[in-house]
């Protein structure tokens, strides 16, 4: 089982992120479930969504503790939340900055992590490039999708457009088009470094 | 079909498939992504005959269903914690009228302190309204049991409550069959009212009645809701011939061949409940479960059965180690050689190892 926790803050579409992972890995023809963990979330307040993904089908609907691939949306919660709580050694982090582990303050983290299994993305950047919008989960997705393969661009893409029709979901398809674009450059450069 | 589907949107459509005629319901979390769908489907005209009613409260939710029950219509409602008991009087009194009313609670905890995550203090509360309470262990068997209810209600004239745990049900996605149009029609005919009010053909529904006949007409129902035991299998046996998906109906055991150690619960902790047992079954430890789908009425088989703790899931005060999912317990505890013992238990934990 692969399992991922996606924090936020209220507003940052975490929870619709986990919906469209979950719708994603449906199409792959895998098992999924995804749910929020609200609590009298506002727009702001921290936010955690989870998802599942399996071969088997899924029966357990607890919180997810241990997890395989950790989103951080906002790094404004970096030293706020306890975010890697449970991480997995061979997961995977990715985080939603123009900045560097390093200058986030989390390169430690990535020390004990396989190489590239940690990266920073600048989703936010990328959304207002291509949607307009500071939205960023769906360019978190393709992210997620290139960095970790549990689930395929392709069915994430056709999640975000099913998820939203017409051109919003058009624009968010090509925005984690771009995301996963990008990763896989960061991956690349990586390998030859 | 199956579905990626969120638990509210799936009983949504499959509520909405049953042709309510009278949707009313006034909005609490965690129950609104229900009747918000199902006010989307009736204005989208998707239910066809269906009245949305918006009123001002819960009380009044229910009292509308009251009276358009009892004039015949196929009615249904959702609520949940504090929602489901500021309807209270009107519970009881669906149940007295033997209004086959539906109603979904979307299980969640009644404050001080306030709280509006999952656990079953809500409908335990009305666990002797003379509702017939239905728990769904996983979203496929809400979706499920509800179109099972409207046909329990209306052969039996007893409500029925689905207890749906909210969030951890309501708000998953997940991969959920969702039934065809033509398989709900071939199981569930339309609602013909035993008795209606009827100003062409007057006749009273829920008269005063004496100390004379009270307790009378109280023991009639309480037969009423006892032949549910035999019902709800029967209509679960045909549900999966039209379906072709099989739940027992009163109660579900897992791995219990053998078992030493039976954990009893409800409710979407049994997911997490049969991972554990897998895992301990791996390492040798006879334990099995027993999951109970209807509370009420409380299927009798369990009584004369040695179980261990039943997983509580609601919250209680003033009984000593005892919440409503144990008090079947002093019938069973003269049963059994060894008196079982129930325990309080937090999320995720078995209680009685």
């Amino acid at each position: 089982m692969f399992q991922v926790r996606i924090h936020g803050r209220g507003g940052q579409g975490a929870v619709t992120a986990a919906e469209i992972l979950s719708v994603a890995a449906f199409l792959d023809g895998h098992h999924a479930q995804a749910f929020p963990s609200f609590g009298s979330e506002r727009m702001g307040a921290p936010v955690v969504a989870f998802c599942r993904i399996d071969q088997r089908p899924i029966r357990s609907h607890d919180p997810v503790v241990a997890a395989d691939g950790i989103v951080v949306q906002d790094a404004t919660l970096l030293h706020e939340v306890d975010l890697f709580a449970g991480l997995q050694p061979d997961g995977f982090v990715l985080i939603n900055s123009a900045r560097s582990a390093e200058d986030l303050g989390v390169a430690d983290l990535a020390v004990g992590m396989p190489p590239g299994h940690l990266l920073t993305l600048p989703a936010t950047s990328l959304a207002l490039e291509r949607t307009g919008r500071a939205v960023a989960n769906t360019a978190l997705l393709g992210g997620l999708a290139a960095l970790s393969g549990v689930v395929s661009l392709a069915s994430i893409t056709e999640a975000i457009r099913r998820r939203f029709p017409g051109e919003a979901g058009r624009a968010n398809a090509a925005l984690a088009g771009d995301a996963a674009g990008y990763v896989d450059t960061l991956k690349e450069e990586l390998s030859r470094a | 079909m199956r579905e990626q589907i969120e638990g509210s949107q799936a009983i949504a459509r499959v509520v909405g498939m049953c042709r309510p005629q009278v949707v009313c319901a006034y909005p609490i979390t965690p129950q609104t992504h229900i009747v918000e769908s199902l006010g989307l489907q009736v204005k989208r005209g998707d239910i066809t005959g269906c009245e949305f009613i918006n009123v001002e409260s819960e009380f009044a939710a229910l009292s509308v269903l009251i009276g358009a029950s009892a004039a015949g219509s196929r009615t249904y409602t959702a609520t949940a914690s504090q929602g489901l008991l500021y309807m209270t009087e009107a519970v009881y009194n669906a149940a007295g009228m033997g209004l086959p009313i539906v109603m979904t609670v979307a299980n969640r905890a009644v404050g001080a302190p306030i709280n509006i995550w999952n656990d079953h203090s809500d409908s335990m509360a009305l666990r002797d309204s003379g509702w017939v309470q239905l728990h769904a262990a996983d979203n496929q068997e809400a979706v499920d049991l509800h179109i099972q209810a409207f046909r329990l209600a209306e052969q039996l004239s007893v409500p029925v409550m689905v207890c749906v745990d909210g969030f951890a049900l309501t708000h998953a996605v997940e991969e959920i069959d969702i039934p065809g149009q033509d398989q709900v029609d071939a199981f569930l005919p339309p609602f013909v009212a035993r008795q209606r009010l009827d100003p062409a053909a007057p006749l009273t529904i829920g008269s005063m009645v004496g100390p004379d006949a009270f307790t009378e007409v109280r023991y009639l129902a309480h037969q009423r809701l006892r032949r549910a035991t035999d019902l709800v299998p029967a209509i679960a046996a045909e549900f999966a011939g039209v379906f072709g998906r099989s739940r027992p109906g009163l109660l579900e055991t897992y791995r219990a061949e053998g078992a030493e150690t039976l954990v009893v619960a409800q409710g979407s902790v049994t997911g997490t409940l049969f991972d554990v047992i897998d895992d301990l079954r791996d390492s040798g430890v006879p334990i099995g479960a027993v999951v109970v789908t209807a509370y009420r009425p409380f299927p009798a088989v369990l009584s004369p059965t040695c179980c261990r703790g039943p997983l509580e899931w609601s919250s209680w005060t003033g009984r000593w180690r005892r919440g409503p999912a144990g008090s079947w317990r002093p019938t069973s505890a003269r049963l059994c050689d060894r008196a079982p013992r129930a325990r309080r238990s937090s999320p995720g934990s078995v209680a009685d190892p």
